[in-house]
């Protein structure tokens, strides 16, 4: 498959950093050392909601080859502040307390003194000999009940913000949301069916392979130099500065290659405890997390109760939905339940929506970005409830949503009109595909099921340069999680008109290119691909300006085609073309180094829709899901490389199989996470899993010039609710708690044979 | 306490480092010797990351303790490419786009090619259950599947 209308964009050339990383010589963020550089190790709280009385370091401090210790003393208290952050907000305040605990420990794993020695061994024999007086205090994990009145408080301060009447007294429910169209309860009273459904999921991790690691280096003069495994080096530069009270400009990060991140590393843990050690051991220290400390104490996505009533007339037409979320923030507010609200009816146009939002701390890990951050949560819930109804009116599930379907001009419930966009065509495409029309396997059953994501555009810079042999360096910012580096120079060789292999993507740190938000929302082939298009139109710009100097006409007389500068007419004067290796050549005669550079705010992200199909069974013994046939369709705009494009959707739609069957966070009574590691957290492997089909729909985004929307993270939200539906038409029973295991799943199936005897 | 003393050999080259007797092999590869290949994802043998054979079998080294190197030889990614040659595996990740952001690669590679090594043919479901053991939250793990089985069907053809 290739794009006609292109010659580069649409063809699945070799990425750039290919062979660096098939070789092990691919960098990442635990492969960085310097000389002299000391370990440092993060002392971490037993329990789950404490008042850290005291802290004695001193016995850690004598010991031999401990170099620095570090508690929140070490860090200046910061404002009541939100600043944003990849797809979230944070609060300075918070996030201090968050890298390092002050008043509190509010979960296990939260950070409470670290240290930096010469090796990890006596890093640990420090950390063994710092004395912490805690008053345990109750602590709370489930949200409904830290919901409720007399739940243990978290934080004397936080009042509910969007309460009605205001809040006068504080609570563990941080926020109140709302989103309003139309009138739903009226519209409820003439519905012809209603559907009313109470789900939960539980929290998930990122589950990304690479543990966070850091390594700052400290100057005496003041300067600092991180580098970090991270999805925005410019988001760690920021939060550093402001955390340590440091000029951005004092501080420089280095990306290194990022081992996963899915929204988890676009927050710091390690980097301001990095840098303070660095600053106060006068070395430079390394810092990496165990996959248990990434468990417990880096941010996973919530889990959350969700509330769905839909109404509908008996042809289908959707007239009504409400929706309630409640949703784990973690430690300190700040969940995505925002998005989880605003994507719940984005598939559909639905007259008449009430939809209402709770932000609720618990004494969890501060959840952090996770791949279209809050949607999978009340899609599942929505998607259930839409696939109930279908069964109810005994229609097809595609052509409900089809009857359904938001549509260019069709406003959501969060008030934004939507443009061109591809839900229907993406129906359409699931409808016509070979795994729909193909009649389901003995034994199995199909499930169907939608998502919506915004996708997002914000700040990027680029640069381009040409080299004195007329090859071109592309410059950007933003980490390669994907493949972006490919994608980026697809673009960039089809501006110029040179062939890919020209063009090296390069991504720099943030003192050698302009400021770059985070490799999130699924911005960067859209946002920083924008950035990368306007900087080499920018150079072509400065190629025709050469040209017309060496010609000695007008630069306006000279056009780009092709790679060659060339005479707009006959009329400006019979001259050769010119290629970028001539002009390069002839570059000291006409006014030095030929360079673009771009810097904007992007805006008008497209919007994505994903529909995807399950074929699996259920064993009625063990209740273990056996998935053997799996679709995922979507919107993808223009696909740039569509290998990549089509990882996008495998891989979401396999974190949302996980998330669907197996992954969650499991407390015990004093709120300890009992499964933090690869063993009893189980993520998706190999065997567990088919081919994922997948259909790229094409639908153009019409405010990027070669029709990119993001596409990274729609691919995770309808496959929880897919999987969910098929189970439910596979065993007759609707799973309402996440995750649908064979634990639950049997449970569910006893629970309901004796109905399902009688029936 | 005295450090122990080890001969092996990696990747072809006679090799001697010293160690704790606590440390990993990985530990060893990554901070002593700087084959920082192999990567921990873990360390607990649930992601296959740090994977490399040990006289051909395929091990998670951070499950081998260092000293159990002496005199066996070690294959890591570091050796896998013939000189500036990649391996056919390695060439196939790459062209079919079986890695993402890159970090599983290594584990994956080693113990594609410790398959192939064992079963030339492979079936999709001997590849899935064979590579069960190492994990990518990227790819949704269809490419690398599509990518050896790939790869064995090439090195089957020009073995004839």
């Amino acid at each position: 498959m290739s794009n006609p209308k292109y010659k580069w964009i649409g063809t699945r050339p070799d990425r750039p950093d290919g062979a660096d990383k098939v070789t092990g010589r691919a960098r990442f963020g635990a492969d960085f050392n310097l000389p002299g550089q000391l370990i440092g190790k993060v002392l971490r709280s037993p329990h789950a909601h404490a008042i850290i009385k005291a802290i004695d370091t001193s016995k850690a401090e004598a010991l031999p080859g401990v170099k620095a210790v570090v508690t929140a003393q070490d860090f200046p208290d910061q404002p009541n502040l939100i600043v944003p952050t990849g797809e979230m907000q944070v609060n300075l305040r918070d996030i201090t307390r968050n890298i390092m605990a002050r008043e509190k420990a509010l979960y296990e794993g939260h950070p409470v003194a670290a240290v930096a020695a010469v090796s990890e061994a006596v890093a640990k024999q420090a950390l063994a000999l710092i004395k912490v007086d805690y008053k345990v205090l109750p602590h709370v994990i489930d949200v409904a009940e830290a919901m409720k009145p007399d739940a243990p408080l978290l934080h004397d301060h936080l009042l509910t913000e969007g309460a009605d009447p205001p809040a006068s007294k504080p609570s563990n429910i941080a926020k109140r949301i709302e989103f309003k169209k139309g009138d739903a309860k009226a519209a409820f009273a003439h519905a012809e069916v209603v559907v009313e459904r109470d789900y939960s999921t539980q929290a998930v991790h990122q589950g990304y392979i690479e543990p966070h690691a850091a390594l700052a280096s400290a100057s005496e003069d003041g300067q600092v130099q991180v580098w970090s495994t991270t999805q925005g080096h410019f988001q760690v530069r920021g939060f550093c500065s402001r955390l340590l009270n440091l000029e951005t400009s004092q501080i420089r990060v280095t990306p290194t290659e990022i081992g996963g991140g899915f929204g988890g590393k676009t927050v710091v843990y390690l980097e301001p405890l990095a840098i303070r050690l660095s600053q106060k051991s006068g070395k430079p220290v390394k810092m990496t997390m165990t996959r248990e400390e990434v468990f417990r104490a880096s941010g996973p996505a919530p889990g959350g109760n969700i509330k769905v009533k839909i109404g509908a007339m008996r042809d289908g037409r959707i007239v009504a939905g409400e929706c309630t979320v409640e949703m784990q923030a973690g430690a300190f507010p700040g969940s995505p339940v925002g998005p989880a609200c605003m994507c719940s009816y984005a598939c559909y146009d639905i007259d008449n929506v009430h939809i209402v939002g709770f932000d609720v701390v618990s004494n969890r890990p501060k959840v952090a970005a996770y791949r279209a951050p809050g949607a999978p949560i009340s899609a599942w819930a929505v998607e259930s409830t839409i696939d109930i109804l279908a069964q109810q009116l005994k229609m097809d599930p595609i052509e409900l949503r089809l009857k359904n379907a938001a549509k260019k001009g069709t406003k959501t419930a969060y008030g934004v009109t939507f443009n061109t966009i591809g839900m229907v065509e993406t129906l359409e495409a699931v409808k016509n595909s070979a795994h729909y029309k193909a009649p389901v396997k003995h034994g199995y059953a199909r499930g169907v099921a939608a998502g919506f994501w915004f996708n997002v555009g914000a700040d990027s810079s680029a640069a381009a340069h040409v080299g004195e042999d007329g090859s071109v360096t592309v410059i950007s910012g933003n980490p390669d999680i994907g493949g972006s580096r490919a994608s980026l120079a697809l673009m960039a060789a089809e501006e110029l008109g040179v062939d890919y292999d020209k063009v090296r993507p390069v991504i720099a740190d943030t003192a050698s290119i302009g400021f770059n938000f985070v490799t999130g929302g699924s911005r960067v082939t859209f946002a920083t691909g924008l950035a990368v298009v306007n900087s080499v139109r920018d150079l072509i710009r400065e190629l025709k300006v050469r040209a017309a100097k060496i010609w000695k006409v007008d630069p306006e007389a000279v056009i780009w085609e092709n790679g060659m500068a060339k005479p707009a007419g006959s009329n400006v004067g019979e001259f050769e073309p010119l290629s970028i290796a001539d002009l390069a050549a002839q570059a000291g005669r006409t006014g030095g180094p030929i360079n673009g550079h771009a810097q904007l705010n992007v805006t008008g992200a497209g919007p994505g829709f994903g529909v995807h199909v399950v074929d699996l069974k259920v064993d009625h013994d063990t209740g273990c899901v056996t998935v053997g046939r799996y679709t995922a369709a979507q919107d993808v705009g223009t696909a740039i490389h569509p290998s990549y494009v089509e990882g996008q959707l495998q891989g979401g739609a396999v974190q949302g199989i996980g998330w669907a069957l197996n992954e969650e966070y499991i407390y015990n009574s004093k709120g300890r996470l009992e499964n933090p590691g690869f063993l009893d957290y189980r993520m998706p492997v190999a065997s567990d899993l088919p081919m994922i089909e997948t259909i790229l729909v094409e639908v153009p985004n019409p405010t990027h010039p070669y029709g990119v929307r993001g596409v990274g993270e729609v691919p995770i939200i309808p496959p929880v609710a897919a999987v969910g539906n098929a189970i439910a038409r596979a065993t007759g029973v609707r799973m309402v708690d996440l995750p649908m295991s064979p634990p639950k799943i049997s449970e569910a199936l006893e629970a309901a044979a004796p109905r399902m005897a009688a029936e | 306490m005295a450090k122990i003393h080890v001969n092996t050999t990696i990747n072809g080259a006679p090799t001697e480092f010293l160690c704790d007797a606590n440390q990993t092999l990985l530990e060893v590869l990554r901070d002593n010797l700087g084959l920082t290949g192999s990567k921990e994802g873990c360390g607990s043998g649930d992601c296959g990351a740090c994977s490399v054979t040990i006289n051909g079998r395929l091990v998670c080294s951070c499950l081998v303790l260092a000293p159990e190197a002496e005199s066996v030889k070690i294959e890591t990614i570091e050796g896998m490419a013939d000189g500036d040659k990649l391996h056919p595996l390695q060439k196939k990740f790459v062209e079919m786009a079986a890695l993402q952001c890159g970090i599983c690669t290594p584990g994956f590679l080693i113990a594609s090619r410790a398959l192939l090594a064992k079963n030339p043919n492979p079936t999709e479901t001997e590849v899935r259950f064979w590579l069960a053991g190492n994990l990518c939250r990227c790819t949704g793990y269809d490419k690398i599947i599509t990518a050896v089985l790939d790869v064995a069907a090439e090195m089957r053809e020009s073995a004839k």
